[in-house]
């Protein structure tokens, strides 16, 4: 099953790499990742999106506590919580193609934040699913180039990941 | 007062009260080494390479329950302790490794003697670090000293580059650490603990299974008491041998692989499991199906939380320091009369009885050939079984354990973890240099014993007198074993020639050496080589080519489907009936 694992992790050099090789040293799998400092500069929160069994993740979450560095780890999946990716993809826009692309982005709620004669290139941040969805109801050809981020996770409501 | 880099290095071995260091000096750690040229509070061992250095610290600690320090210079220095580093991580032994580091100008230039250290050390660490500030080095050796030692003990390299070793900086040695992201715990739960005790009282058929967290926590103590005041029987992994007195009715001995009948019929058919510091691993319970076919309660104690439920699945987890949890225990059985149904018990032992009966520890000894169990056993009634024991790794090392009964903790030093060939000498040399009075004997095979045989040059400077029982059938016997179990006879590269003459060549290095050919020289050559208390005595065994271990539990088997010794081959067929007998009873 998928699960996002959410880790506050002290923010120094090298401590990325430790859970990157936790992952490929035990034969974990990581889908996405995405991590960057706090409003604490001396903490890193980092996004996991991993697959695995129930035993597989709590080892997961297991391993990840014997880190040193390693403050805190959640799995997000316990209860209710959103998460966002934000994809930045540049298409082919011209002649009539020009006002239908930006209908699309519209429909997405997606934003055109480069245009040029034969361009637009619009932000997008949703759930993986959406983006997904976005680049399904385009045709393959207009795509140019996509960049996504791993997906970042929060807790609903009252639930906060803090020290 | 202002300190080079090095000096503070030294200075906070001191502060730590390190009595040894184990290395090999090189252009990185120079600095290093003339601030220890100008010390005398710690003495340095020079070994003949860098795995001898980790190796020895490794011994040096896990016989003497300080912490072992080793250090080493950039580059290939680094990279040789890497193997000493392994082997004391998959056995938990907390130990200090420090090393050289290119001057951080260099660092990532691909400078001479480079390597990323760090990186190459990240999996088989509890932790590391690059100090690349001299002002935070003292705090980061501080830092490395309590990771090292506290939770579930491991080894922490701290990697200094050349240039953070001449800088100065104000000394000033932190007097604690308080780290917001490591906090172990030591206590267990006690609700846990009370439920554990709950269980344990309506056991009908219990057994307590001793891992090496029974050693690391110094809990053997502890485990005796339970054992004794319960009336209950005990198993012991390769690790925990010694944790309770091996010579004792209770022990029915070391489990696993190459465990006894009894233990490991015990393992398979008990109902409550009380594991204490033990990890199911896989030389262990072999496959979990296997070992979790007949039902059981297990109530699992370790300090380390992903250790609980990795490989079996656990009724009662108890995370915390088995000694402490195991006080508690204690405590807990001492307010009450409660004991465990003493029918049932009783009924319990006399099943243990009827399967310890056929002895599968016997073997047929011989006039002709040396039995390498013979060897063994000769040497543990000569030594009083009070002798420290180190062993490399192979079939020596299985008799060593199955042969030498262990009385008491940190009396048995060797790689259970990563099965480390080479560790037997420079074990040998880091134990006897924490316990000079006692005897240390290395049991060891003519392969294991030439991946570090150098070290016999060191052991020759520092004066270690160890006795290396060097059991030489002329194979890598476990290998040959298994070759001739799965791989029909085809002994693919597991045979030595050209083996070099062991007596000229313990002489060549200064010390005694002996050959014994017959079975009715062992004694006699034993008890001279431990009479002569200041030699190293190296005695090259002819043993009994042919000779595997047994009982053995083929990869993929359960417990009670063991390779009998030939003595018992009549016996397969009990082990299944039993369990449909307990699938009745329970």
């Amino acid at each position: 099953m998928r699960h996002i694992l959410s880790i506050l992790i002290e923010n120094e050099a090298g401590a990325l790499s430790r859970v990157a090789g936790l992952f490929s040293a035990r034969a974990y799998n990581i889908e996405s990742l995405s991590v960057a400092p706090t409003e604490d500069p001396t903490l890193s929160r980092m996004t996991v999106v991993t697959t695995g069994s129930d035993d597989v993740i709590e080892q997961i979450t297991k391993q990840l506590n014997k880190l040193i560095e390693v403050v805190k780890v959640i799995d997000l999946n316990e209860s209710d919580h959103i998460e966002r990716e934000l994809m930045l993809i540049k298409v082919r826009a011209t002649g009539k193609d020009r006002e239908e692309m930006k209908r699309m982005a519209d429909i997405f709620r997606g934003r055109i934040i480069d245009v040029t004669e034969k361009t637009y290139t619009i932000e997008l941040t949703g759930t993986g699913d959406k983006l997904n969805a976005f680049i399904e109801a385009l045709d393959r050809a207009v795509i140019l180039e996509t960049v996504r981020t791993g997906a970042s996770g929060i807790g609903r409501g009252e639930r906060i990941l803090k020290i | 007062m202002e300190l080079s880099g090095a000096e503070i290095v030294v200075r906070c071995l001191q502060e730590e009260g390190v009595e040894y260091v184990f290395g090999y000096p090189g252009g990185a750690v120079l600095e290093i080494y003339d601030a220890i040229f100008r010390q005398e509070a710690f003495k340095h061992v020079l070994v003949r390479h860098e795995q001898a250095a980790v190796h020895a610290a490794d011994a040096y600690s896990r016989s003497s329950n300080k912490v072992g320090v080793a250090l080493v210079t950039s580059g290939p220095g680094a990279t040789n302790a890497i193997t000493g580093i392994a082997t004391a991580y998959m056995d938990s032994v907390p130990l200090i490794v420090i090393s050289g580091q290119v001057p951080t100008a260099a660092i990532g230039l691909d400078a001479f003697q480079e390597v990323d250290m760090v990186g190459c050390t990240r999996p088989c660490v509890k932790h590391n670090i690059l100090v690349k500030d001299i002002n935070d080095l003292a705090a980061a050796i501080k830092k490395a000293f309590y990771i090292a030692t506290t939770g579930r003990p491991g080894p922490v390299v701290i990697d200094i580059p050349k240039d953070v070793t001449l800088k100065k900086a104000e000394f000033n040695y932190p007097s604690s650490v308080t780290m917001r992201s490591y906090t172990p715990i030591t206590k267990g739960h006690p609700g846990q603990i009370k439920k554990a005790v709950n269980l344990l009282m309506d056991a009908k058929r219990p057994l307590v299974y001793i891992g090496g967290g029974a050693v690391l926590s110094n809990a053997s103590a502890q485990v005796t008491e339970l054992v004794r005041s319960l009336g209950l029987p005990c198993t012991n992994t390769l690790m925990g041998l010694g944790a309770y007195p091996g010579s004792d009715k209770q022990n029915l001995g070391m489990l696993g692989m190459h465990g006894t009948y009894e233990a490991n019929l015990a393992m398979q058919y008990c109902d409550v499991l009380i594991a204490i510091g033990a990890r199911f691993d896989d030389r262990v319970i072999s496959v979990p199906s296997h070992f979790l076919s007949s039902p059981k309660k297990i109530v699992h104690i370790d300090i380390d939380p992903s250790s609980i439920a990795k490989r079996v699945k656990v009724d009662i987890p108890i995370v915390g320091n088995v000694r402490d949890v195991l006080d508690e225990m204690l405590n807990l059985l001492k307010q009450t009369n409660e004991r465990p149904d003493p029918k049932a018990l009783d009924a319990w032992w006399q099943q243990i009885s009827e399967w310890r009966a056929p002895n599968s520890m016997f073997f047929q000894n011989s006039d002709e050939i040396i039995k390498p169990q013979y060897v063994v056993q000769t040497l543990y009634e000569l030594t009083g079984g009070n002798a420290i024991v180190t062993s490399d790794v192979g079939q020596h090392q299985m008799w060593a354990a199955q042969y030498y009964k262990f009385d008491r903790p940190r009396q048995w030093i060797n790689s259970g973890g990563l099965g480390t060939m080479g560790v037997g000498l420079p074990y040998a040399m880091g134990a006897k240099l924490a316990n000079p009075d006692m005897d240390v004997c290395c049991i060891t095979g003519e392969a294991s014993i030439q991946m570090n045989i150098q070290e016999l040059s060191t052991a020759k400077q520092y004066h270690t007198p160890v006795k290396i029982i060097s059991l030489n059938n002329r194979y890598l016997g476990m290998v040959r074993q298994w070759q001739e179990f799965f791989y029909g006879n085809r002994y693919s590269e597991s045979y030595m020639d050209a083996l070099p003459d062991f007596v000229k060549l313990a002489e060549a290095y200064g010390h005694v050496g002996m050959r014994i050919e017959r079975p009715a020289d062992v004694e006699g050559a034993l008890k001279e080589a431990l009479a002569m208390k200041d030699r190293l005595v190296f005695m090259d065994f002819l043993t009994d080519q042919t000779e595997n271990v047994f009982p053995m539990v083929q990869n993929g088997k359960g417990l009670n489907q063991m390779d009998l010794p030939p003595h018992m081959r009549n016996l397969q067929q009990v082990a299944s009936s039993k369990e449909r007998d307990y699938g009745n009873l329970s």
